[in-house]
């Protein structure tokens, strides 16, 4: 933990596109001070790169308040830094000191291809939802919001879930590049909700096979993505998942139930 | 004159106008809805909602989103709540309490038409979002909980942790998902709209870039939905996202639609304070920590002690003592300018002074850490993240910083600018929190706008208006695709010494020097000169390295930069002939012995619209009359 101004050395990954090479370039940065952000830290750098008339190092950001989901990177091997409950705009540089050597690289992924240097596409995530990833109440359906009770903490389970942010971390960290986790987030939210009772089924069946089409791995319990979740989301959404797909898998019958 | 400021807001009682509207609307049958396209430009909660529901009524929808999906909006920053009449709480609230508080709320600068119907959908807003799968906060029984907010002395806020607003935003997220499985929508992703294409008069199309791969692109439809927010970034820092910009709203208004109110901007109380010059942006502490913090400064200028040392008689709890019925929950506005006056006296806190206490000790000794957390958990951790200080333990610093715009461009009832075809939604429009919104209203309005009004409204624009069949290959698609490359080459070609960045901050100094907390004649005078020379300057000397041929994520910003500096200069010039104190718009000229805001209703009551007469002219101030049928207007006090 640094109190003073720092000078950093950072290693940063430049890519121009997925169809070119890429490689890991030195930069030091100096003047850093603790309480910088570290998207602010690579601003101050892709300023002092724009005034010399290099390419800034392109990085995916936006809200800057952990809540957005659009910042990335593994900092020295972990996504968002690993450090806990933290997305990357939310780390700050007095959790560094002085001298430090730092690696940053975009997300790794086979389903979150790259598009330049730090910035990858995670549109899969989208592809993921749209295949069952919500309740079909359509507006002007809808009946009391106090109709149908739930109990709190059912509620709060399901809020647990409904945290995710879909920044992807989970996928970059698993072993497997599994998107499990922000799929069963999704799956278990809805699973616990009773509105989201008549599409349960369908919803687990048709998001999996999604997921597994989209080029994600499976999960193998290595707990990567619970360890990295900037919101804290347990494996236990999987889990869930799980149960939900299997009763689906095992009952669901299209003729039955339309 | 060519610009028309018709309201068009139905005549007959308040609380049957939009019924009445509703059923006077023109229809578009079934059948004959799907060969209709829409354009929806943003996936916020106004966007995300207007392209999910006229989705689900059978158009045609083509959304647009700035990010690589369009859960990422800013709406999903969000964190206190929404508010909803319900009176689940039995504490006397009501359509019509709603409806006053916004209403006095907003300083008596809005329309009254528009705000009771705002009242009005609220609660089919919080029914929708319940049964899209939104995990509101619950008590015991298994009912929705509610809380309190800001300006109003009900319980009428409904909320998911502090995260109300990502929670509605994936649920209007979840509707898009599920249209466009359906084949109803057509996402594009990381594009950039860059300019609206008009024929025959008509909102038809947009020109687009691609971020990516930098190209522009062409697409034609039937109405245009701008729902593309406010335009808080023209001070650089403020709450709003990095990418939260005025591109597409100012290069709107440079195609006819007339811009209302641009000097009405919120200065939210309850920020993160600023701790040095590379900041990038500022962080929201909810309003809602004002149900159970406590803000305070030492009575004694330059108190240096730590805060736990200061005892209670050594502090002055100045929004306990100036407002005693509302206290800590006195609206922005009000709590924002009283912050800025103990730093003018000497008594800010911390590092640089500007910033204020923000106390928990007396909650928590009350109520215990436990429930605390549960109210604020995440917040608690934010702040500590960001500031390395632990609320449980000490008071949160906090300082008002730049959060949302009232101001926008105009629209009419049915949300129509005054391009035909060209609908605004959400922030991006000004209608309904006049000089200064209330806590909780921000998500209404935009889900307001995108569920139950625009559907409504869009359909009646489509029935009564004969629309001639065009293609993308229309001479006004190609001369509004020129402008959009020699502009770009212009800013390409320039190559100077200073970054976007430097402009933007020197623009945000400006602003908020003179165009922020409060305005005087002498200031917006010498802002409106800075600006001019800035922007001389930026032509002259700013650095876009690169090309247009890729993700240029320098010539995205310079882009919008070029529009702040245009459209700072209008805010400046609309402050400047606003001479009366209003809401957020604070001029030290016009203010009661006390230090309030003091409006002159018979000169000033009524919305500017600014009109756009090419760039070597100066703009065109119309005025929309407010005409106040069922609300007497009174000086607004919180004491």
């Amino acid at each position: 933990m640094s109190s003073e101004n720092m000078t950093l050395n950072l290693k940063i990954w430049r890519q121009k596109g997925a169809q070119t090479e890429g490689k890991l370039v030195d930069y030091r940065v100096d003047g850093v001070s603790p309480d910088m952000s570290f998207l602010e830290m690579i601003d101050v750098l892709n300023e002092q790169l724009v005034r010399k008339g290099e390419d800034p190092i392109a990085f995916d950001h936006d809200c800057r308040e952990g809540i957005c989901g659009m910042c990335s990177m593994n900092i020295d091997g972990k996504a968002h830094g690993g450090f806990k409950n933290t997305t990357t705009c939310q780390v700050h540089m007095r959790l560094y000191n002085n001298g430090d050597t730092i690696v940053i690289e975009p997300f790794r992924a086979q389903a979150f291809p790259l598009v330049k240097d730090l910035a990858v596409d995670r549109s899969a995530i989208d592809k993921v939802m749209m295949k069952g990833g919500y309740i079909s109440a359509n507006t002007g359906n809808a009946q009391d919001g106090n109709a149908i009770l739930i109990p709190k903490p059912i509620a709060d389970e399901a809020m647990d879930a409904a945290a995710c942010i879909g920044c992807g971390a989970c996928v970059a960290s698993c072993p497997n590049g599994s998107g499990m986790l922000f799929m069963g987030a999704k799956i278990s939210q809805l699973a616990l909700l009773p509105q989201g009772q008549p599409e349960a089924p369908l919803r687990a069946l048709k998001m999996v096979h999604e997921h597994d089409s989209l080029g994600f791995g499976n999960c193998t319990n290595h707990a990567e993505c619970e360890a990295t979740c900037p919101k804290g989301i347990s494996i236990e959404h999987i889990a869930r998942m799980n149960r939900e797909y299997l009763k689906a898998a095992f009952t669901y019958h299209e003729k039955t139930r339309t | 004159m060519t610009i028309n400021l018709d309201a068009k807001a139905p005549s007959g009682e308040l609380k049957d106008k939009w019924t009445k509207h509703k059923f006077e609307s023109k229809l578009v049958n079934p059948a004959n809805k799907r060969k209709f396209t829409v354009i929806v430009v943003g996936t916020g909660l106004a966007g995300g909602s207007a392209a999910a529901s006229l989705a689900e009524l059978g158009y045609n929808v083509l959304s647009f989103c700035i990010q690589d999906s369009p859960r990422r909006a800013h709406s999903i920053a969000a964190q206190g709540g929404i508010n909803g009449t319900k009176n689940y709480t039995n504490d006397g609230d009501s359509v019509k309490r709603l409806f006053y508080d916004t209403i006095k709320g907003g300083d008596y600068r809005s329309r009254e038409a528009n705000i009771y119907r705002l009242a009005e959908v609220s609660n089919n807003i919080i029914d929708q979002m319940v049964s899209q799968g939104v995990p509101f906060a619950r008590e015991y029984g298994g009912y929705l909980d509610n809380r309190s907010f800001g300006g109003s002395q009900v319980s009428r806020t409904f909320y998911a942790r502090g995260q109300t607003g990502q929670q509605l935003l994936l649920g209007a997220y979840s509707g898009m998902m599920k249209m466009i499985s359906k084949g109803k929508i057509k996402l594009f992703n990381r594009r950039e709209m860059m300019d609206l294409v008009k024929i025959n008069g008509k909102a038809r199309g947009i020109i687009v870039r691609n971020l990516i791969t930098g190209e522009l692109e062409r697409y034609a439809a039937d109405a245009v939905l701008l729902c593309t927010g406010g335009y808080g970034n023209v001070y650089f820092l403020s709450t709003n996202a990095m990418t939260s910009n005025a591109s597409a709203a100012w290069r709107c208004y440079k195609r006819g639609a007339a811009f209302a109110n641009p000097c009405f901007t919120q200065i939210h109380p309850t920020c993160i304070p600023v701790h040095g010059d590379y900041q990038s942006k500022l962080t929201l502490m909810s309003e809602s920590l004002r149900n159970d913090g406590r803000v305070w400064v030492p009575k004694k200028e330059n108190d240096s002690r730590k805060p736990a040392d200061i005892p209670d008689e050594e502090r002055d709890y100045y929004l306990e003592r100036v407002y005693p019925s509302f206290g800590n929950l006195a609206p922005r506005d009000v709590s924002s300018r009283q912050a800025k006056y103990r730093y003018d006296e000497g008594k800010g806190v911390g590092p640089t002074k500007q910033a204020v206490f923000l106390d928990f000790r007396d909650a928590i000794s009350r109520d215990g850490i436990e429930t605390i957390a549960g109210r604020y958990g995440n917040l608690f951790q934010m702040y500590e993240r960001i500031t390395g200080d632990n609320p449980y333990k000490t008071p949160m610093m906090i300082y008002p910083a730049v959060h949302y715009t009232m101001g926008g461009l105009w629209v009419d009832y049915n949300l129509q600018s005054t391009v035909p075809g060209l609908h605004v939604l959400g922030e991006a429009n000004f209608s309904d929190h006049g000089a200064n919104r209330l806590g909780a209203s921000a998500l209404m309005q935009g889900l307001a706008d995108g569920y139950f009004v625009a559907p409504n409204t869009i359909s009646n624009y489509l029935a009564s208006n004969p629309l001639e069949k065009i293609t993308t290959d229309d001479q006004a698609f190609k001369d509004a695709e020129a402008a959009v490359i020699l502009q770009t080459s212009k800013l390409l070609a320039v190559k100077g010494k200073r970054t976007a960045d430097d402009f933007h901050k020197a623009l945000g100094q400006i602003m908020w020097n003179h165009v922020g907390m409060s305005r005087n004649e002498a200031g917006l005078k010498q802002a409106i000169d800075g600006i001019r020379k800035l922007r001389d300057e930026f032509w002259k000397d700013v650095n876009v390295p690169g090309d247009a041929g890729n993700f240029n994520l320098e010539l995205h910003k310079a882009t919008r930069v070029a529009d702040f500096l245009e459209l700072g200069e209008l805010m400046a010039l609309d402050a400047l002939e606003r001479r009366e104190s209003c809401g957020g718009h604070f001029r030290e000229e016009y203010q009661t012995p006390d230090g309030e805001a003091k409006r002159d209703d018979e000169n000033f009551s009524h919305v500017a619209a600014w009109e756009y007469t090419g760039p070597n002219s100066s703009p065109v101030r119309h005025k929309e009359e407010l005409k106040f049928e069922f609300v007497q207007l009174a000086t607004r006090s919180y004491k």
